[in-house]
């Protein structure tokens, strides 16, 4: 469907890739993790390997859960739009197939939250 | 010669010449010219003269009752002032909810003040066109007595210095300004369902009704006669927005779709905004009259169903949305705590976690989800708290696309999992909370991919100062984004024990019960 | 049969108001909240000058009311007589 107007109705969209500096967006979600409230959101530059994403960027927002640091990346679960999805460490966000706004969540098996709450 | 003695004009007529009788049409140009917004959103209207306004006030009256309305409310202000009024109320916690109160709702009185000014002057109507010229001034009165009656505690307490700068940045507050800005920019009709209907009809009563007597309920004078005044203005809007809808209904079969789609489309855009007054009523009011589920039921499912019951005669279904809203209600209030909780040193109020009897009361009111989903994350922030270790999530959030909220809800059948939605559109991809988020966005994509989204924004840089260097050494961008909010770090966010306002609050308090 | 209800501002004049609908509205029922009151009824309520003006020892003009009002909801039909909120269904 598309929008009811008396004129040409068409605007530029908002976030497009080119106005984040070089950057994308990319959003991570932790399955039963609630007590982040909702996904992150940061930009980054395509060509930062999945490795480094993992070290650099995910403690500064997951860090603070205790079972973080309990996590075994190698059993991790990852998913892409909701789908099964194996990211591979070496290669660049860009070479995973993660475009701009793209969303990303991982599952850490065993590791359930505050008390098995899922938060 | 005989005098004739005319008989005093009853209510009906006094209306239809004082109002209806004053229109013509014009000649210089012709009248679609003249008001040519009113036809182009597909509604077919065949009789103006068949819109009904039941009230029926003219001027003179309006301006009589709405006088005495004021002075009611300013003597009540002038006393609440010379009492000091605000060490009346429960407990200085109290005083966020009105932080909340003047930068989240405030500002869109005024934005409805313009919404309905531009309708009334958009319709060629006589009779819609006079009960918008009242809405209108009603809606410009209860920004500023708003803003008068909060004023008492700007005097006092953090966080009330800016409310109109902070409307247009802060990023929860662009959550009920999308709202607005989404219906002002909507035709005349879409924006009288948008604001008329499911705002004032729909959900208002939740916001006023047993938010604004849980003020009265925890002292708050100051708040509970602007509340209420304002309220008195609301019962002549539900009833334009009401009659809005069956005028269009009874005008012609083909509106039916178009009324129903609007309708759908802001009740579930007015339910997410009101996760905000979920929040303040289960826990932001130290003093509770009743739980946010309690009101969702008197005042969306009872109230709303009647309602929804009687336009069924017209075809009209209940929305959508409301069986996703019935089970949302046992969760929203939890989750946006937990959000402004964890994000609290970006809000422009102290935020603070429930004490254990307050626990117990949520668990009592929300048995099926508070100790299974949320207790166990609440008291580990409490533990954490008193260990030192006070949670702030400094990471921006993902936002829905449509209502603009982090993505914090979870999905309907499964409060454990995060409820994410995505549409591509022109080789881009959105994301969303809900069905009803999303499905908004795909009706009317060309509209939502312009979204003021706040997180967006920050990460394109459009949120600090001019002249602030994000690739100087040190720059710390949360503390730029806090000097473009115009919140002043340390004293207007944060947790709220140890806070300047609670502790003023306590000496003050002090002071007056002594010499 | 749904309800319509109608809410008002606790205040001394609206005692009066309160008192002359439970009067002329035996299905009507009473719910006190703080400062404020809300008066339910099944299928329809009529609130009448001629009562109140009783109750309160002066005339009294139905949209003098509209001072004291909240909140209501039902359809409505007002004259200079009587003030009806009803639902149809």
């Amino acid at each position: 469907m598309s929008v009811v107007s008396l004129k040409p109705y068409d605007f530029p969209a908002a976030d497009s890739q080119d106005k984040f500096h070089g950057n994308q967006l990319l959003y991570v979600g932790w399955e039963d993790h609630l007590m982040f409230c909702a996904p992150f959101c940061w930009p980054l530059p395509g060509a930062m390997s999945f490795g480094e994403l993992l070290e650099k960027v995910l403690p500064g927002g997951f860090g603070y859960h205790p079972d973080f640091k309990k996590i075994d990346w190698s059993k991790v679960e990852w998913f892409k739009s909701g789908k099964p999805w194996r990211p591979d460490d070496a290669k660049s966000l860009a070479e995973n197939g993660i475009l701009h706004k793209d969303v990303i969540r991982f599952r850490t098996p065993g590791l359930t939250g505050i008390k098995g709450s899922c938060s | 010669m005989d005098v004739k003695v005319n008989k005093k004009l009853g209510l009906k007529e006094r209306y239809a010449l004082m109002t209806r009788g004053l229109g013509w049409d014009t000649t210089y140009q012709p009248m679609d010219k003249v008001f040519p917004y009113d036809k182009f959103e597909g509604i077919k209207i065949h009789d103006w003269d068949k819109w009904e306004d039941p009230f029926r006030m003219t001027m003179d009256a309006y301006w009589k009752y709405q006088a005495e309305k004021e002075r009611k409310l300013y003597a009540i202000i002038d006393a609440f002032a010379q009492n000091n009024g605000h060490l009346g109320v429960t407990d200085a916690r109290y005083i966020n909810t009105l932080k909340l109160f003047l930068t989240g709702i405030s500002p869109l009185e005024y934005m409805a003040h313009r919404g309905f000014a531009h309708v009334g002057r958009q319709m060629r109507g006589v009779g819609p066109r006079v009960a918008c010229l009242m809405q209108s001034l009603d809606e410009i009165r209860h920004a500023q007595t708003q803003i008068h009656s909060m004023s008492n505690y700007n005097k006092y307490y953090n966080g009330f210095h800016d409310p109109m700068h902070m409307i247009e940045r802060v990023w929860y507050l662009s959550v009920p300004r999308s709202f607005f800005d989404d219906a002002y920019t909507a035709g005349p009709f879409e924006f009288m369902i948008a604001i008329g209907f499911s705002f004032e009809y729909v959900l208002t009563n939740l916001l006023f009704v047993p938010f604004i007597s849980g003020a009265a309920y925890n002292g708050d004078m100051g708040a509970m006669t602007f509340g209420f005044s304002a309220q008195s203005d609301e019962a002549r809007h539900m009833t334009l927005g009401l009659e809005c809808i069956k005028f269009m209904l009874e005008q012609d079969p083909d509106n039916l779709p178009i009324v129903q789609r609007w309708i759908d489309k802001w009740t579930w855009r007015g339910t997410r905004v009101l996760t905000l007054v979920g929040m303040m009523m289960d826990y932001m009011l130290p003093k509770r009259v009743m739980s946010w589920k309690e009101a969702w039921e008197i005042y969306f499912e009872q109230n709303g169903g009647a309602l929804f019951n009687d336009l069924a005669r017209y075809g009209i279904t209940v929305p959508k949305c409301a069986a996703q809203a019935a089970l949302d209600k046992e969760h929203v209030s939890h989750q946006a705590w937990a959000t402004f909780y964890q994000y609290g040193a970006a809000a422009d109020f102290h935020t603070w976690m429930p004490s254990s009897s307050e626990m117990d009361w949520l668990s009592e009111k929300y048995p099926n989800t508070f100790d299974k989903y949320y207790r166990p994350r609440f008291e580990y922030f409490a533990e954490q708290h008193k260990a030192g270790n006070r949670f702030y999530n400094l990471t921006l959030p993902m936002l829905c696309q449509t209502c603009q909220i982090p993505m914090l809800f979870t999905e309907p059948a499964d409060p454990t999992k995060i409820c994410y939605r995505e549409s591509d559109y022109k080789g881009e991809k959105y994301h969303f909370c809900s069905d009803g988020c999303k499905e908004i966005f795909d009706h009317e994509p060309e509209k939502y991919i312009q979204a003021w989204l706040p997180v967006h924004q920050i990460h394109q840089g459009n949120c600090f100062d001019p002249g602030v260097d994000p690739a100087a050494p040190g720059f710390n961008p949360l503390a730029a984004v806090l000097d473009h909010y115009h919140i002043n770090q340390g004293r207007d966010n944060m947790e709220f024990e140890g806070s300047e306002d609670q502790r003023n609050f306590a000496a003050w308090r002090t002071m007056a019960a002594k010499n | 049969m749904s309800n319509v209800f109608i809410a008002f501002q606790r205040t001394e004049e609206t005692r009066c108001i309160i008192d002359a609908i439970l009067e002329d509205n035996p299905n009507a029922v009473l719910n006190e909240q703080p400062a404020m009151v809300k008066i339910d009824a099944e299928g329809s309520m009529t609130i009448k000058r001629a009562t109140i003006e009783e109750k309160i020892g002066r005339s009294f003009d139905l949209q003098e009311m509209q001072i004291h009002l909240i909140t209501l909801s039902g359809h409505i039909d007002e004259t200079d007589d009587e003030f009806t909120l009803s639902w149809q269904h």
